[in-house]
């Protein structure tokens, strides 16, 4: 079931292969999704689930489409999907459905999901795709919940909605950074997490 | 004394040199070594033609020439706090003497963040210590609030000098203003401390001085933002304690508003040295005023009810809040200002047009001179590529032609 091979597929995205941090794709999302941590892990799960499934559904049907239409396919699987996360959302959990608003529609056009598709599901068997989707799916939802961890943290003083910082540090003038809430400090976030993760791993060093 | 302290320095080189006991502080020995003395590593004979201005004389006399402003801002801070609690009669040395502890641990706290992150970055690195942050290290207490906390300044300086400096390769790469950048960040992450009514003046007592309790009708808000919140088809300003501010006033700066920024006087006092000296561009620091006062006038052609900055004249418009000082200190960056003669004109006049449209028709910022240079950084570069593009096609024709 987990061949090396297979292993790599799955934990590569972790780490050496992020799909954010490496090769910098679903970048949108992750700015829109992380100023407070439900949220993001939400994002996280559903997208895990989108590419999960849509990879294994092109990886069965991959010997029948016409390479022509394949991207008009890939889209019509995805963006089932989708739709289908989407309809769970507002069912079960309605308030971070609101929050989420249009970033889970747009799942459809996560660089990631095409990438994969493309990349991986088009060439391999179901239970490698499946895998490689999972793979992907926490890559990117790793890297989100990190994002919006620090985020809320510092931002609102609250972690899930549960305040973090104690009061006494509000009476002695601490006061949370409005600007971690703001867009901008979520890419600054990515790109010091892009920092440390290279500065780690000098095979990923740019040679200039 | 010259002389010991040259001799004791050259006693200790070899232990910061290549293989003596400190020699991974050799950028620490080599940066005081060289603010102190001329470097010894220019040619001393020769033809070679020396100006005397390197990088770090250069700072020193911006320095110099904010010393000015600075003094008064210092003086102001005492003189509203002492016209709010009602003893006007303390005297010329109290007040400066309150408004100078009030300031002093700001700027101390500015210059040991940031320099401590220059001297670290610069020993993980290996370079020499670089020294363009003894001017930003002065700028930043200078235009943030009086009642701004030491911490936040701190935060914002560390948060400054990282991501808009180191990480762009240090003095001189950066691309946005370092001092502006820190208040811009202050500004958007603790708004609350940044802007309104209650941070312009002070309201504590350092040491029993400045004791005293607020007279009844204090209104801590600045011109600026009396202005965002007028209603009317007229606009008076006042001071603190309700008497009315006058064009003089606010040219000589004894109005609320962040620490240096508040005298128009004394800003071009420390603006003329700038010129004179050559460290600054006239081609940047006049356009900027030309810029400003243009278009308050348009601004002012149109009067309007919404947009009470409309309905002031120009030339008062110039003497209020961080105008004055963003265009003599903060737009003549060599750094992030452009570089092209032709390019200077337009970055400065741009800026100064920014700054009041900004200021007038955007209600969420009263001030717009911050945001009008951060944004002029950005198209610097841009400005002066089309100016050189310009030139070589205009060449090119003329080439053609004959």
């Amino acid at each position: 079931m987990l061949s090396k091979k297979n292993k790599s597929v799955l934990f590569n995205p972790l780490s050496k292969n992020n799909p954010i941090i490496v090769q910098v794709l679903g970048i949108c999302s992750a700015l829109a999704v992380t100023a407070k941590l439900e949220p993001a892990i939400v994002m996280g799960i559903s997208v895990i689930a989108v590419t999960a499934f849509s990879n294994v559904i092109i990886s069965l049907i991959r010997n029948t489409i016409p390479t022509s239409v394949r991207i008009i396919v890939q889209l019509v699987v995805v963006a089932s999907l989708v739709i289908i996360v989407d309809q769970i959302l507002k069912a079960y959990n309605y308030e971070v459905s609101k929050q989420l608003s249009v970033f889970i529609g747009l799942i459809i056009t996560n660089c990631i999901l095409m990438g994969r598709l493309e990349a991986f599901a088009l060439a391999n068997k179901p239970w490698p795709s499946f895998l490689d989707g999972v793979g992907n799916g926490l890559g990117y939802a790793i890297i989100l919940v990190i994002v919006a961890t620090i985020r809320e943290l510092l931002g609102s003083g609250t972690l899930l909605g549960y305040q973090i910082i104690p009061n006494s540090f509000y009476e002695m003038g601490y006061q949370n950074n409005g600007l971690m809430i703001l867009p901008p400090m979520a890419l600054i976030t990515v790109a010091c997490i892009i920092w440390v993760h290279r500065s780690k791993n000098k095979d990923l060093q740019e040679k200039n | 004394m010259k002389k010991n302290i040259k001799n004791q320095l050259d006693k200790i080189k070899p232990q910061f040199s290549e293989g003596g006991k400190f020699a991974k502080l050799h950028s620490v020995y080599e940066g005081f070594e060289s603010f102190l003395f001329t470097p010894d590593k220019t040619s001393s004979q020769g033809v070679h033609i020396h100006d005397s201005i390197d990088s770090k004389r250069t700072m020193i006399i911006v320095v110099i020439a904010l010393i000015p402003a600075l003094l008064f801002g210092m003086y102001n801070i005492g003189y509203q706090r002492y016209l709010t609690i009602g003893e006007l009669d303390a005297g010329f040395w109290t007040m400066f003497l309150y408004g100078f502890l009030a300031v002093l641990p700001k700027i101390i706290v500015s210059y040991v963040v940031g320099l401590g992150i220059e001297f670290a970055s610069a020993q993980i690195r290996g370079h020499e210590i670089q020294e363009g942050f003894l001017v930003s290290g002065l700028l930043i207490p200078m235009i943030c609030p009086i009642e701004t906390p030491l911490w936040m300044i701190a935060v914002a300086t560390a948060f400054s000098v990282i991501f808009v400096k180191e990480v762009f390769g240090g003095t001189g790469m950066n691309i946005f203003n370092v001092a502006l950048m820190t208040r811009a960040f202050l500004f958007f992450a603790y708004p609350s401390k940044m802007s309104g009514d209650s941070v312009f003046i002070p309201t504590f007592s350092i040491f029993g001085l400045g004791e005293g309790t607020v007279v009844d009708n204090f209104s801590g808000a600045t011109p600026l933002g009396q202005m965002a919140t007028n209603t009317g088809s007229s606009i008076n300003f006042t001071n603190a304690i309700g008497d009315p501010i006058t064009l003089w006033d606010s040219f000589l700066g004894l109005i609320p508003g962040s620490i240096g920024e508040t005298s128009t006087l004394f800003i071009l006092i420390g603006g003329l040295i700038l010129l004179f000296t050559g460290i600054a561009s006239w081609r940047i620091m006049i356009p900027v005023f030309v810029g400003g006062l243009f278009m308050a006038f348009i601004a002012n052609l149109f009067p309007s009810e919404t947009y009470a900055g409309s309905l002031i004249c120009p030339l008062q418009h110039i003497c209020l809040g961080g105008f004055a000082f963003a265009a003599v200190f903060m737009a003549t960056d060599p750094v992030t200002a452009a570089h092209t003669n032709v390019g200077k004109y337009i970055y400065g006049f741009l800026v100064g047009v920014m700054a009041i449209l900004i200021r007038v028709y955007n209600s969420g910022y009263p001030e717009g001179a911050m945001l009008a240079i951060l944004l002029m950084n950005a198209f610097a570069p841009l400005i002066d590529y089309c100016v050189v593009e310009t030139n070589i096609r205009r060449r090119m024709r003329r080439a053609k032609q004959s």
